[in-house]
Parts: C-alpha cells; sequence; structure tokens
C-alpha cells in the first residue's frame, strides 16, 4: 500500500524575497530521488504540503507550472508555526513535499476558450503556474485570448516581478496589472482595486469565457458583483479555496466546506458549485 | 453460515486457545465502567457488559498513532527524510464487540478506503483485526442503533456474531475470518436445529427492547444551505462546552490533526485524535477562523453527521445510534433530538426570530 | 424544591416581561435521569421550562461571558462566587446581570449512584432529601446526604453570595466539615506514593478537555495547550503532557477556585480532577486566609502583592 502521508524528500535549491514586506519568499526545490520528479505530475491550480521535518506540513498552491521541468516552486506566506520556520531555512536544506494534492484548475473546460485571470496580493502563485502553462509554446494554441488582471497594493508587494514584465511585452497575453497605491513617479501600470480594473478591462462574458479569480476575501467579495455586472455566469466563474488542513487527502476531516473537502474535492470550485455549498471558508 | 453451540464452561477454554494465534481485546471491567483491554494469558472478557465506556475505535484508530520517525542531526545520513514505522499486522480479535462498534468501523472505512487514497494505518489496523460480536440482548435506554442502520443484532461489520441464550452461547460465524477463529478455539458443536428460531427470537425481543429512536428519511431531501442557516443551532449549540467527550467517545468521528515531537534531534511525525468541536481545529494561519463560534462547530459535528456524510455516501447517517455521546455529554446535548430537528425542518414553516 | 421551581420560573417571567432582561439563563429537563442541561430563555411564555432540583450541578457563571445581552442568570452558592469572580476579574459587569439565587443543598453524585446499581438507572426523582432510583424497574431509596458530590457534601458555602432574587430562605451554612481530609492524605505520601497516585489518577485521561471548559475560571482566549508559538505541551497521549495539561490548569486556578465541581462532574472518564484544585484552595485558605469569590472588594491573592505575603518557601 502506498502511503499518501509520506513526502518526497527533496532540497531547496533557491530561495527568492518576492516583496518588499519580505514576508513572502519563493521556495525552489529539487527531488533528492530523480524518480519522484514523475510521480509529482501535477496540473496547474494543484497544491502540495510542504513537510518542514520536526516542524508539520503545510498547504501550499504549485507556483511552478507543469512545463517547467527539474524543479517545483513555491511562494510562501510567513503566518505560522511552519511558514516562519521555512523563511529561515537555507539553500541546501533537506525537506519533503507531498502531493500533488486537490484538483486543478478545469483545463478540459478550458481548453478553446478565453481565459481571464483575476488575481490579488499573494494569492497568484497557482495564477502564475496556470499562466506560464498556458504560454508555452505547445500549450499556447489551445486557448483564445488570455487576460490577467493582477494587483497588489503596492508595485513593491506584487509576486513575480520580472515575469510580469515580461508578460507585458508579449503580444499573446493582455495584462493589466494594477496596485491600491504608489508614490513611484516611474509606475507605468493601472492604479486602483482589482474590481474596479477588472470592470475596466476584463472583456464581456461570453459563454466562450472563464474567469479564473484568486485573492483576498475582500477582493473576491467586490469583484465578483462587477463579474456579474458583466453577465459572466457562475459556472463561468472559478474560485480556489483555502481552508486549513492536515492530511491533504481528504481524511483528517477538517477542511471540508459542506460535504466537499477543499484538500481533495477542491480546492477549485466554480461559484455555481460555490452557491450550492455553506460559505465555511 | 452454521451456527455452534458453545456450552458456556467451554467459553473460557476456547478463548484461551485462540490466544496462541490472535492477540485478543474484550470488555474488562474497571470501577464502574467497561474498557476494551487487551487480554492476557488467563483474562478473559466480562461478558456481563452493556457497553464499554469509550467505543473501540481505537483499536484500530489509536487517539496516538507514529506515522513517521525521522533524525534532525545533519552528520547522520538520511537526515530530515521521513521513514515509516513497521505496524503490527499480526492477527487480533475483538472479543464481545458490540454490533453498534463494529458497525462503526464500515461507515469509517469510507473516509479511510477511497477509490484514491488508502490510508494505510488504519487499513492496516482493521484488516488485522478479527471481530467476534456480542449481540446485545439487553440494549439500554440510551441506545437507538434500530433507527441508525443498526440493531442489537447486527451482523454487517462482524466476522461471527455471539447470542447469549441463557446456559450457553451461539456462534455464527460471517465470514471466513470469523470461521477461522471459531477454529483456532476448538468450538465445534453444531448448535440444535432450532438455534436461528432461539436467535431471532432474542433479536426480536432486543430490538423491541429499544426504546429511543430517530427519524432520519427526510435528511437527504434536506436542502444543505437551508439546514446549514436554520434558525435552531444556537440554541442547541447553547449549553455546549465545545469540550472533546462527544466526538472522542464516538465510535464513528475519525477527525485527526497531524505533529512533529521532537526529542533532542530525533522525532517522530504522529497523529492524534482532533475534535471538530475545537476552535484551533479549522483556525486559519491568518486568524481567520471559519468556524470561529461555538455554535458554528456544534453545527458541523452534527451537519457532517446528519447531512454531510449522508451526501457525500447515500448510505445513512454517520452514527450508529451507541448513545455514547449521549450517556457521556457533560451538558446533556442530545442527538437524538438534534437529529429529529434536522430531520423535520421545514424552512417555509419557519418563522425566523430576525 | 417545588417552591423553588415556581419561584424561578416566577422570577423569570416577570423580568422578561418588565424588560429588566433580554435572556434567563437556567436549567431545563434533560433527556436522561441525572442530567439537566444548561439554557436561555427570552420569552415569558417559555419559562414553564426551567427546573431546578439536584441535577443542576453545571456552573452557569460558565455561560455568562463574552454576551451582549443583559442577562438574570440562576445561581446556587457556588455559581454565585464565581460569578464574584467573573466580575472582580472583569469578565463580566454587575450592572447586566440580575442574579436568582438559590439557596442550595446540593447536587446528587450521577457516577456515584450509577456505580450503585448493576443495571441501567431508567429514572431518578426526588422528594426533599430522598432520591427514588428506577433501576431495572425497581425502585430504590437513597438519602441524598449520602449520595452528594464530594465537593458538595464539604461545601460550607451554600448559599449565594451575591444575589438581587432570592428563591427561598437562605440556609443553614455546613459547619465543622473537615474539607481537606484528602489533600492531607494526598500530602502524606512519599514522594514516589505521590508521584505513583497522580500517574494512576490522570492515566484514564483522554485529553477532551471538559474539565477545563466546564470551568468558569477557564476563559483565556487561547489556552497552554493550544499554543503553537511557543508549543508548551505535547498534542498526543504521553503521561508527561497529560499531567503537565492537568499540573499547570490547576496552578492556574490557585486561588480563584471556588470548588464548584464542574471539572469532575464534566470529566467522561471519572478523574478526580479536584484532587489538584483542592490542595491549592487549602494552600490558599492557610497562607492567605483565602477563598475564593467571596468578596467584590478584593482581588485573589496570587493576582496582588503585599509586602506580608507569606514566603516560608523560600528557603
Amino acid at each position: 500500500m502506498q502511503n499518501p502521508y509520506l513526502p518526497y524528500p527533496v532540497k531547496i535549491d533557491e530561495i527568492i524575497t518576492e516583496t518588499e514586506d519580505k514576508n513572502l519568499k519563493t521556495f525552489k526545490f529539487v527531488f533528492i530521488n530523480p524518480a519522484d520528479e514523475q510521480k509529482f505530475a501535477y496540473r496547474a491550480g494543484q497544491f502540495a504540503e510542504l513537510s518542514v521535518t520536526g516542524k508539520g506540513e503545510i498547504p501550499i498552491g504549485i507556483a511552478s507550472s507543469p512545463t517547467e521541468k527539474g524543479f517545483v516552486k513555491f511562494t510562501v506566506n510567513k503566518v505560522g508555526l511552519v511558514s516562519s520556520f521555512l523563511h529561515n531555512m537555507k539553500v541546501g536544506d533537506v525537506m519533503g513535499i507531498r502531493g500533488p494534492l486537490g484538483n486543478s484548475y478545469p483545463w478540459d473546460v478550458l481548453e478553446g476558450k478565453n481565459v481571464v485571470i483575476i488575481g490579488g496580493g499573494f494569492a497568484f502563485t497557482t495564477l502564475r503556474s496556470s499562466i506560464i502553462y498556458m504560454l508555452d509554446p505547445v500549450n499556447r494554441p489551445k486557448f483564445r485570448d488570455i487576460n490577467v488582471i493582477y494587483g497588489a497594493r503596492t508595485p513593491g508587494m506584487l509576486l513575480y516581478r520580472d515575469e510580469l514584465a515580461a508578460w507585458e511585452r508579449r503580444d499573446d497575453i493582455h495584462m493589466h496589472i494594477t496596485v491600491d497605491a504608489t508614490t513611484d513617479p516611474d509606475w507605468k501600470y493601472n492604479v486602483g482595486f482589482v474590481p474596479t480594473i477588472t470592470e475596466k478591462k476584463a472583456p464581456q462574458a461570453d459563454s466562450d469565457t472563464y474567469a479564473i479569480i484568486c485573492g483576498p476575501p475582500i477582493m473576491i467579495k467586490f469583484t465578483q458583483p462587477v463579474l456579474d455586472k458583466m453577465g459572466y455566469g457562475h459556472d463561468h466563474i472559478i474560485m480556489s479555496l483555502e481552508n486549513r488542513m492536515k492530511c491533504g487527502i481528504g481524511m483528517c476531516g477538517r477542511c471540508n466546506v459542506g460535504k466537499e473537502f477543499v484538500c481533495k474535492d477542491g480546492p477549485v470550485f466554480t461559484l455555481a458549485q460555490l452557491n450550492t455549498m455553506p460559505k465555511e471558508y | 453460515m452454521k451456527v455452534i453451540s458453545i456450552d458456556k464452561t467451554e467459553w473460557a477454554n476456547g478463548i484461551e486457545k485462540t490466544k496462541s494465534i490472535y492477540r485478543l481485546f474484550g470488555p474488562v471491567k474497571e470501577n464502574t465502567w467497561h474498557s476494551f483491554m487487551p487480554l492476557g494469558p488467563g483474562e478473559q472478557p466480562d461478558m456481563a457488559y452493556g457497553n464499554s465506556r469509550l467505543s473501540p475505535k481505537f483499536l484500530v484508530h489509536p487517539q496516538t498513532e507514529p506515522m513517521f520517525e525521522y533524525n534532525l542531526d545533519e552528520k547522520q545520513a538520511d537526515h530530515h527524510v521521513l521513514k515509516e514505522i513497521p505496524k503490527d499486522v499480526s492477527p487480533k480479535a475483538i472479543i464481545g464487540i458490540r454490533p453498534c462498534d463494529a458497525s462503526a468501523f464500515l461507515l469509517v472505512k469510507r473516509n479511510f478506503d477511497t477509490p484514491t487514497y488508502k490510508d494505510p494505518y488504519w487499513l492496516t489496523a482493521y484488516n488485522s483485526l478479527t471481530l467476534i460480536g456480542y449481540a446485545c440482548n439487553q440494549p439500554c435506554s440510551t441506545c437507538f442503533c434500530t433507527t441508525a442502520g443498526c440493531g442489537p443484532f447486527h451482523e454487517e461489520g462482524l466476522d461471527a456474531i455471539l447470542v447469549d441464550a441463557g446456559d450457553r452461547y451461539l456462534l455464527k460465524a460471517l465470514t471466513e475470518k470469523g470461521e477461522a477463529y471459531i477454529q483456532s478455539a476448538g468450538w465445534a458443536t453444531s448448535a440444535p436445529s432450532d438455534a436461528d428460531q432461539s436467535i431471532e427470537k432474542l433479536k426480536s425481543t432486543a430490538e423491541k427492547a429499544i426504546a429511543s429512536h430517530v427519524s432520519t428519511d427526510k435528511l437527504r431531501n434536506q436542502s444543505t444551505t437551508q439546514l446549514y442557516d436554520a434558525p435552531f443551532w444556537e440554541e442547541i449549540a447553547f449549553s455546549c462546552i465545545n469540550c472533546g467527550t462527544c466526538t472522542y467517545s464516538c465510535p464513528t468521528c475519525w477527525c485527526f490533526d497531524i505533529q512533529d515531537e521532537n526529542h533532542g534531534k530525533c522525532g517522530v511525525r504522529m497523529r492524534n485524535w482532533d475534535s471538530c468541536m475545537y476552535p484551533l481545529f479549522s483556525l486559519h494561519g491568518t486568524g481567520h477562523n471559519p468556524r470561529g463560534a461555538k455554535a458554528h462547530r456544534v453545527r458541523q459535528r452534527f451537519m457532517h453527521k446528519l447531512k454531510y456524510y449522508v451526501d457525500k455516501y447515500d448510505n445513512g447517517i454517520q452514527c450508529v445510534g451507541c448513545g455514547r455521546c449521549i450517556r457521556l455529554c457533560p451538558v446533556n446535548i442530545d442527538i437524538r433530538k438534534v437529529c429529529n430537528q434536522m430531520n423535520s425542518y421545514d424552512p417555509a414553516a419557519c418563522v425566523c426570530p430576525v | 424544591m417545588s417552591l423553588y421551581i415556581d419561584k424561578i420560573k416566577e422570577t423569570a417571567e416577570r423580568l422578561l416581561k418588565d424588560g429588566s432582561v433580554d435572556m434567563v439563563i437556567g436549567f431545563r429537563k434533560g433527556s436522561v435521569p441525572m442530567m439537566n442541561e444548561p439554557c436561555f430563555i427570552q420569552k415569558p411564555q417559555e419559562v414553564h421550562q426551567l427546573v431546578w432540583d439536584s441535577n443542576c450541578g453545571i456552573n452557569l457563571a460558565n455561560y455568562l461571558t463574552d454576551r451582549k445581552e443583559k442577562i438574570a442568570v440562576v445561581a446556587k452558592g457556588c455559581d454565585s462566587r464565581n460569578i464574584v469572580n467573573h466580575i472582580v476579574e472583569n469578565k463580566i459587569k454587575r450592572e447586566k446581570l440580575v442574579i436568582i439565587g438559590v439557596p442550595c443543598t446540593g447536587m446528587i453524585d450521577k457516577r456515584k449512584i450509577a456505580g450503585m446499581f448493576d443495571k441501567p438507572i431508567d429514572a431518578v426523582t426526588e422528594d426533599g432529601d430522598i432520591i427514588l432510583v428506577t433501576s431495572a424497574g425497581k425502585e430504590t431509596r437513597l438519602n441524598k446526604t449520602d449520595v452528594l458530590q464530594e465537593n458538595c457534601a464539604l461545601c460550607i458555602h451554600r448559599n449565594p453570595v451575591i444575589y438581587d432574587e432570592l428563591v427561598g430562605d437562605l440556609i443553614e451554612e455546613q459547619t465543622g466539615i473537615d474539607r481537606y481530609a484528602e489533600v492531607r492524605r494526598v500530602e502524606a505520601m512519599s514522594p514516589q506514593e505521590k508521584w505513583q497516585y497522580f500517574e494512576d489518577l490522570l492515566s484514564p485521561c483522554i485529553r477532551c478537555y471538559a474539565c477545563r471548559n466546564a470551568c468558569p475560571l477557564c476563559y483565556c482566549p487561547t489556552c497552554f495547550v493550544d499554543e503553537s508559538r511557543p508549543q508548551w505541551v505535547g498534542k498526543s497521549q504521553d503521561p508527561i503532557d497529560t499531567r503537565t495539561f492537568h499540573f499547570l490548569r490547576a496552578y492556574h486556578c490557585a486561588g480563584r477556585c471556588t470548588d464548584c465541581g464542574a471539572c469532575e462532574r464534566a470529566c467522561p472518564v471519572g478523574i478526580k480532577v479536584r484532587q489538584f484544585t483542592s490542595k491549592l484552595n487549602r494552600d490558599c485558605l492557610e497562607m492567605f486566609g483565602w477563598e475564593a469569590g467571596l468578596t467584590l472588594d478584593q482581588r485573589p491573592p496570587l493576582d496582588t502583592y503585599k509586602p506580608n505575603d507569606p514566603n516560608d518557601f523560600i528557603k
């Protein structure tokens, strides 16, 4: 019997401090046993349990894309016991990764469609994975228009700034980067909250256009009415939930929203699905 | 399957014989209650018992279970790499488990044995067990098994069922595991041809003796969100002190926590029972708690057992009617009452206080 | 008792009707013998649910904190002392509370009674000082004094110490009670015996925290056993962790415990949790002349510093 609780041993290969408040770091891991990389075959939108030996595990969305080989990447916000410890670890340290876990964004449904990605703050990790995945030369023809609306409080709080800039220069993806406010005179992108920018920049709804939203509750709360107004059907709005997790495989009982386990049946749900579930997240 | 007759004077001897093959567990009296304990040489299960105070679930799902071990000493090879801890797969038998508690294992199995993932700890322990059940001739007043998908003579989940027929036991094997156990005990006297009728008669008397009932017929069709928003949760939850007594004594509660515990440079990743009654259970790292209030947690416990489980598996409620939570709750929260309230809830007829 | 019930209902109804309170917290009849359930009543027409008998052992002071409503609470001696504690510790405001005082003759020990019968107990009723137990169709008369919870048998504060309404005449307090015989018995043990005694005492603990959660004193937003940063206590069944929990909890209650017995009553596995708190209660009495919850004018001794505090323990 394969033990679903046993993490693959990994080594920290690189650590990048992402944001000006230094609370977000991206960890690049390589598998100690190369064969494990095959076993860890994942889709954009899935997550994994990062296992810090001696401290515990944390569920984190996978920020790298299945099209990137030889490593996996996670961007971790420093909040609790495990993430704080992880933030102090060094390149070369050994830990574990357990997964991939959860469903993913519905790539079978999204194929041939327009995709609007709406992200806020540090909830951009699996969205990065998705963008890299879609922009891969093999995959790009499978999708129609790609729009990305991504906002943070300040320019320094945006994740993956170099990549954002690179995407800005491309013509096969429409970037709408925004910040709540900035004093930077050189800021050349949008200023305004995500819901406002969404209203201005997102394409009008049609049956071939899907929106993926990830962000803090407040952003979601105000973006959803905007999408409603623009005519997005609730089965065309895709969201990724977070809840406290331990097992990641639907067994330990804590992350449920109604009868669904966020870890196993989710974390990705359509708004139409969420409408039938208690608001317990 | 065939019924064996065991003269009560032959019982202890047979039990003793099986210990050469099986590690045995059975009800043992401690002060005024019974607990399931290992039965060493010469130790016999106390068959004059109603039911154990806590459920025997811990024999499959221990309150603390080491999962992996590791060392944090960077000088050691494989430091920081988790290693599996070998588990005992030798045959074990629980003697005298009540049908409700055995049936509970089947309910819990749906959680631990899924098409996608198999929980190796739970399954290894469960598969190594032979369950020799003990039919309840005299159910207690808080038992409501007959309306909770179970019953005092319920056979599903057992490998054999033992019936107290006065001067003798009647023992019916239900599975090959049960047959094997009976064989190892050397009990071989076929029961008289009317044994089945005797069992039926005792069964029907026992079922009639179950005085308390729940209604579950409408739960499936209730709307999840409407039940969730029902006005009665505040009142049900008022007296709750959010302890873990109901969940820890329940044979069908399985929730757990995973923790690393270090001792010097070595450590163990273990899992411990956890409870939806505890605020920490669902607390996010950010401080946000989707079940931050007592009423939310009480609702979660009952919704899980009586609605979410029902919907997820379409196989009845996540409760076998053993009545332990009713007997042990320090403030008398009664699942029978809550179940009936949920079942009969009519949102249209509800005059909301707000 | 029935006089008490009438008076409780009458008072509750009046307070709700005249708008003096938004809710009355009391007891309603339980669904199993020897259990009543704490409940709240918001409508005058619902006061008939309220009951009072020897099964009202849960400490209702536990239900008063963090509420916005103006509340009337049914309070026996120990409840009232915990209300005093709460007021002193700024957990509740005196003016938001109407205390319906109940002179108490003690609560019966459901575990003790259950242990006296081979068969399950079907019903328990009471008539004055007589407890009538029906088990296996047979009725047995017990003297209430023989089946009291231990803390009630030893109680010398049966009358509420603070109240706005009283449901019956104050009763005579028990005198000449040896309250700390058990404490002395344990103190007389050798360290090894004591250690073994505590280990045996705590071995059935399942760490459900019913004792802590039933206790009105245990209102910390995050209990030390639940803290993860730093994690003071392991979460497993390791006896060291179980012991740490019980010992530290007891010390946290030192000088605040009213010996209401809620902890012991709530414990699903019958641990005599009071063995710890009683010792600290006795120490507070001997060293500081202090009993918790008797006065609004003084803070508990371990909460305050006085130059003449006893310091004999410094050797």
